[in-house]
């Protein structure tokens, strides 16, 4: 096989990889997006607070030291002790749900009925908030996130394209675990939505708020629930990417590359996220293997964006979206 | 009450009259930057504070700390500027290639002094063209050729056939050093490949499966913030040996190669400043930390890569003082007397021996014609299972045969495009 085509191939399963870490991040928007008609700007952020409390758990970080420190002129840093991963990952995803009751009572539940635009600036404002909560709760230093993820070259596709190609693959044992984590997850929530009693009830207020008050659910209930559950989203999404790079303030940037992955997959649809994510993924890294040399480079960020725009010209629900029809 | 509150306005106007070395630090201690910012912000404002508790000031005269947060963003970073040069600012330290950029200009028409120690404009180190800012002890043009000349000595003086890749902050910073890389890839026979990896820098797949093709003997890193973690990552990841990847003095901190664990044993960076434990940190420790006044949360960093460079810089900014203080016969400086002081720097031994710091930097002078510096600086190497920084050299010279023609022209440049004629002022 040609050497281009085979660095072709590996950069298109490289690209398919990188495609489930830009979904998960995809997935937290499409979630309260579709249940509540919020987009929210801050699932960047939660990703962020979430791998930032998980760590600090972990390390048995006491939040908010430096501030009493300060305030009180205490010494005080840590308990002194560890968490387990599994132990801290439970008690991050707790503390995802306090954050989801409290988004709710204190911010969304007083601006029910109001334009998509406000509901928008409220999570803008509640991005920028919750990172100042972060940085006075954990610190901003650059935390390293060991849940006990392999990292690293997987040696058996090295081996395995090298037997049969005489090239062996690069394939990040991270990404792998991150495609297992996402699939599991997806299918989780395909399960909870299905077959659940809560996961009915979400489904209805998806489809029509009106109706489901109608029939006794409870709206409120219903986003809390939806809040909880992209917060959990956010926490895998926060462990993947803070164990690439350490868990640190850019994290919150991640939101930048699910944009494109919810303009192409659509905003309300979960397989959306998913097909759009690896479309993404794949679409960028070959374009930058083939038209990056001849541009200079660097081609990904942009590029992204203008596949997302060229789907959105020609479907502007995106390829999964529903496509809304407002009659007069 | 009444009287409480005369007490405090003349609490505060006599802090506010008594305080009149007047440092403004546009730190960064939020957004994605502040692990870099926070630690050099730390340095430079505790040894500042060191001064004013232990000499009371530099001769007699205390120092008076501004703090502005600019988020690392070049926008908040101006704002900083405005919002306190009319506090009596002598000197700004911006720690930002974009600010500083946004920040020439204005520096030439308020006259302040604008020092960016190994960042910003490099060409800056013409001091006939930039009265105003400095750069020294070394710029990133005497980085680039500092990390060939390490390369050199390591292939007994001889590159060519290698083959070296930069792997770039897509900006203007991470563009820097392309040129230079480019001309000593002309002199030393080597073959250059750049890389440039978009801000912020989370996802690198596709430049570190290129440098796996490809296979350079060595990859040069000119990064930030989340892009120095990620790459060392990406590098342990493809197995690229640790001892053939060097990052500029911007991409060598310990957060840079911590998240990476055991897998970034073995990493270089160049380094303008050496990381000991130097005599000071006990007096900070004693006079600062131990007495609450330790900036950030009190001296945590104190000894890493960054809070030393911060202290670094408020030592030559005090010495800078000191100078403007003797040659002017006044304690009470302004910004125009500071800027002679800078120009009249001269770091010896004998001078960090005095700071506390022996050996911290080169020894070098400054002139009106140099705001450069020496252009020196080393290669260190990241142990991991010891958790430091060990330096592997000394300090190495830049290629001033190079560096210098290209600093003229890009300064001849700019003072073209901007009318400038090139001086000294008032000669």
């Amino acid at each position: 096989m040609p050497d281009q085509l085979l660095y072709a191939i590996e950069v298109s399963l490289n690209g398919l990889m990188a495609g489930v870490l830009y979904a998960l991040v995809a997935l937290g928007f499409v979630l309260i997006f579709k249940a509540s008609g919020i987009f929210n700007f801050a699932q960047g952020v939660m990703a962020l607070f979430a791998a930032l409390t998980l760590v600090g758990i972990m390390d048995g970080q006491v939040p908010f030291a430096h501030l009493m420190n300060t305030v009180f002129g205490t010494d005080i840093h840590g308990f002194g002790w560890q968490v387990p991963a599994l132990a801290a990952i439970v008690l991050t995803a707790l503390v995802m749900v306090l954050f989801a009751i409290l988004v709710q009572r204190f911010i969304f539940r007083h601006l029910v009925n109001q334009e998509p635009i406000i509901l928008f600036m409220a999570t803008i404002g509640l991005a920028y908030f919750l990172e100042g909560v972060g940085d006075l709760m954990w610190g901003s230093e650059i935390r390293t996130l060991d849940v006990g993820l392999p990292q690293g070259i997987n040696e058996t596709i090295d081996r395995v394209t090298f037997d049969a190609f005489g090239y062996g693959f690069f394939i990040d044992n991270l990404d792998i675990a991150a495609t297992v984590v996402a699939a599991l997850l997806v299918t989780a929530l395909v399960v909870f939505s299905q077959y659940t009693k809560q996961g009915r009830a979400l489904r209805a207020v998806a489809d029509d708020h009106q109706a489901a008050l109608s029939v006794g659910i409870s709206l409120n209930y219903i986003w809390i629930l939806v809040w909880s559950i992209a917060g959990f989203v956010a926490l895998v999404a926060g462990i993947m990417w803070g164990a690439k790079s350490g868990v640190q303030f850019s994290l919150s940037l991640i939101a930048l590359k699910a944009l494109p992955v919810l303009m192409l997959g659509g905003f309300t649809s979960i397989p959306g996220a998913i097909v759009g994510g690896l479309i993404i993924g794949m679409g960028e890294k070959l374009f930058e293997f083939f038209v990056g040399p001849l541009v200079g480079g660097a081609t990904e960020n942009w590029f992204a964006y203008v596949l997302a725009l060229i789907v959105l010209v020609f479907r502007p629900q995106g390829l999964f979206g529903e496509r809304i029809i407002e009659r007069v | 009450m009444k009287l409480t509150l005369t007490t405090l306005a003349a609490t505060l106007a006599a802090s506010t009259a008594m305080a009149d070395l007047v440092i403004p630090d546009l730190s960064y201690r939020t957004g994605p930057y502040a692990a870099g910012g926070i630690p050099f912000s730390d340095g430079y404002q505790d040894y500042f504070t060191l001064l004013n508790e232990r000499d009371g000031g530099i001769g007699g005269e205390p120092i008076r700390l501004i703090e502005c947060e600019t988020a690392y963003d070049t926008e908040r970073g101006v704002e900083c500027y405005e919002a306190t040069k009319g506090e009596g600012a002598l000197i700004y330290q911006p720690l930002s290639t974009g600010i500083t950029y946004q920040l020439i200009p204005k520096v030439e028409a308020d006259q302040i002094p604008l020092h960016t120690m190994g960042y910003g404009r490099t060409s800056a180190a013409n001091g006939e063209v930039f009265n105003w800012v400095f750069n020294y002890p070394a710029n990133y043009w005497d980085a680039a050729s500092v990390a060939i000349n390490h390369l050199l000595e390591e292939n007994a003086g001889d590159l060519s056939g290698k083959k070296i890749a930069l792997i770039y902050h897509n900006s203007a910073y991470g563009k820097e050093p392309i040129r230079t890389l480019e001309e000593l890839s002309e002199k030393h026979g080597y073959e250059l490949t750049t890389i440039p990896v978009d801000h912020p820098g989370q996802e690198q797949k596709s430049q570190w499966l290129q440098i796996r093709r490809d296979r350079p003997d060595y990859v040069i890193m000119w990064g930030w913030g989340v892009m120095n973690q990620v790459a060392i990552q990406e590098a342990a990841n493809i197995r690229f040996p640790m001892e053939n990847f060097i990052g500029n003095w911007w991409a060598g901190a310990e957060h840079d190669v911590t998240p990476a664990g055991a897998a970034a044993d073995g990493y270089k960076s160049l380094n303008m400043n050496r990381v000991q434990e130097y005599p000071v940190f006990d007096e900070i420790r004693q006079h600062v930390i131990d007495a609450g006044l330790g900036a950030g949360d009190g001296g945590s960093s104190i000894g890493s890569v960054l809070y030393t460079r911060g202290m670094y810089a408020a030592m030559l900014a005090a010495e800078a003082i000191e100078k403007a203080q003797e040659i002017h016969g006044t304690s009470a400086i302004t910004a125009a007397q500071m800027r002679d002081g800078m120009e009249a720097l001269e770091v010896t031994e004998a001078t960090m021996e005095e700071w506390g710091a022996p050996g911290i930097g080169p020894e070098f002078s400054v002139s009106c014609q140099d705001h450069g510096g020496s252009g020196y600086g080393l290669v260190q190497q990241w142990n991991a299972e010891a958790g430091t920084w060990e330096p592997l050299t000394d300090f190495i010279q830049a290629d001033a045969e190079v560096i210098d023609p290209l600093v003229e022209g890009d300064s001849m440049s700019y003072a073209q495009e901007n009318n400038i004629t090139p001086g000294c002022p008032g000669s």
